[in-house]
């Protein structure tokens, strides 16, 4: 019996739909239903302390595979240039939930909704470890 | 240079020698290893006999996964970083000899049976790169392409084994790859394919006989028997998950050095909590221990009466010993935030461990297991001694 690793919710966008429906409809897809759910309020307040959590966690744990200086190694790279394009969304669900089939694994418990999106707009922006 | 040599009693010899490494005192190696700093790009040189530090060197690039081999000589170590650097040093003289960055992006690397050669395994371009060891120049390049449309694989679990051979799995593509440098000039690879799912790492056993490729994708390892390798890759430990969902994993499990003791070999079950105990003449599973996390190294100590056990995130501050014997777990210690990596004295009585969000390397003894040295260290990950460079696999 073989299981895919890594996650043990699907996100949306890559169950059973995604077999369905091309890749570029099921982007617009949910980049639409995104914009609908994605909340309006921008960052929630997170502390310093969990800041230079947060970040020392992407550097040294999501490096492991991520590479330290974020260029990739089993995992692709999270430079601004290499996630340009991708929707803040989706790298939100990709930390929350993980990618089966994938080593990625669902960082759920370790960090919240908001944290997540705090990581992403730091990915976007371009982390500098 | 070669430590002989100095006794001519040539004393420009010797003074140099003095201001080169800031001691005139004649010593061996034996007794040396390095410690990575992950985060900063350096390398700190130890010694076991009084565990200290004896230099720290930098400018050795990213090592956020980095790994040593070590010339058979034990002076040089060879160290192989996450940036595709390979960097070789000098631990008398404590300095960088010579670097390259060979690669975009790099896993590992092996030194071929007689210390000639070195060998990188790339993740980007995916490949293998195969170097002198005395200039670093190139002298192979074997790209790990597969399938119709020309792809390349992320290689993965390098290690050399006799026969002047590299055996290397290919991550994406699902193969085993054996590389033969008798003749350098034309290395000679002999490919398996439909090996298992997703290799994450290899490792061979000491004789140099077996190389197990562990699988991330499949509840599996791949077996090839480097006797015979003309029976092919087979897979051991079919469905060793028994049907049950594995478990997130936040660190990929590591097979650095094949852990034997007893006619088992013992390796991390991915995403559980077991380490598993395969009968090394049958290739059947023989027990599965349940342990305190997610494995990560599980390193048998040289005389094989023990087996130590790191884990992944959140248990990375944990480490367990199991006693052989008894296949009972006989210590769980909590060294500290992140413990990346253990490395045995080279007859087991002290084991050196990292503890990376700690900055700190600590000694333990490994009969009463109290704690005999805890050093300074940037963000330490991998540790390694000399007395690799004698081991088959390391």
């Amino acid at each position: 019996m073989k299981h895919s690793r890594g996650g043990q919710s699907a996100p949306p966008f890559t169950g059973g739909l995604m077999s369905r429906v091309s890749g570029l409809i099921n982007w617009t897809l949910l980049v639409g239903l995104a914009a609908l759910c994605w909340p309006s309020t921008g960052m929630a307040d997170i502390s310093p302390d969990r800041e230079r959590a947060l970040r020392h966690l992407l550097v040294q744990d999501c490096g492991s595979c991520h590479g330290m200086t974020l260029q990739g190694g089993l995992g692709p790279a999270l430079t601004r240039t290499a996630l340009a394009g991708k929707p803040a969304i989706m790298l939100r669900e990709v930390i929350l939930h993980g990618r089966p089939g994938t080593p990625m694994p669902p960082w759920n418990t370790f960090m919240s909704e908001a944290e997540a999106d705090w990581l992403v707009q730091l990915l976007l922006n371009g982390a500098s470890p | 240079m070669k430590f002989h040599t100095l006794r001519s009693g040539v004393a420009v010899i010797v003074a140099m020698f003095a201001t080169a490494c800031s001691t005139a005192t004649l010593r061996g190696t034996g007794d040396l290893g390095i410690v990575i700093e992950r985060a900063s790009g350096s390398v700190q040189v130890v010694e076991t006999s009084t565990r200290a530090r004896l230099a720290r060197i930098e400018g050795l690039g990213d090592l956020s996964h980095a790994s040593a081999v070590f010339s058979r000589d034990a002076r040089y170590a060879y160290v192989f970083g996450r940036d595709g650097g390979l960097t070789q040093i000098d631990l008398l003289e404590a300095r960088i000899v010579r670097r390259i960055v060979q690669a975009g992006n790099a896993i590992g690397g092996a030194i071929s049976q007689d210390g000639r050669l070195i060998a990188v395994s790339n993740y980007q371009p995916g490949g293998v790169k195969v170097f002198d060891a005395m200039t670093l120049e190139p002298v192979a390049d074997i790209p790990a392409v597969y399938g119709r449309d020309g792809k390349r694989s992320k290689v993965v679990g390098l290690v050399d084994a006799p026969g002047q051979r590299f055996v290397f799995s290919l991550y994406d593509a699902g193969a085993i790859w054996i590389a033969d440098l008798r003749d350098r000039k034309q290395p000679v690879i002999t490919k398996y394919n439909d090996i298992g799912k997703q290799p994450y790492d290899g490792t061979v056993s000491p004789d140099g006989r077996y190389y197990i490729a562990g699988l991330f994708g499949e509840d599996g390892l791949a077996l090839l028997d480097l006797w015979r390798p003309e029976l092919g890759v087979k897979r051991v430990l079919q469905g060793y998950g028994r049907g049950e969902a594995p478990l997130p994993v936040y660190k990929m499990p590591h097979l650095d050095y094949w852990a034997e003791a007893g006619g088992m070999a013992y390796v991390p079950a991915v995403g559980r909590h077991e380490v598993l105990a395969i009968d090394t003449r049958s290739w059947k599973e023989h027990a599965r221990i349940a342990v305190a996390g997610q494995p990560v190294f599980v390193v048998a100590r040289p005389d094989g009466r023990q087996l130590w056990v790191n884990f992944a995130l959140p248990h990375n501050d944990t480490v367990q010993v199991i006693d052989v014997a008894s296949g009972q777990i006989v210590q769980t210690l909590k060294p500290g935030k992140a413990v990346l990596h253990m490395e045995f004295t080279p007859r087991g009585e002290n084991l050196w461990l990292s503890v990376r969000d700690d900055d700190r390397v600590e000694v333990y003894d490994t009969e009463n297991f109290s704690k005999l040295a805890s050093l300074p260290a940037e963000k330490p990950s991998g540790i390694f001694l000399t007395p690799r460079a004698h081991r088959i696999g390391q």
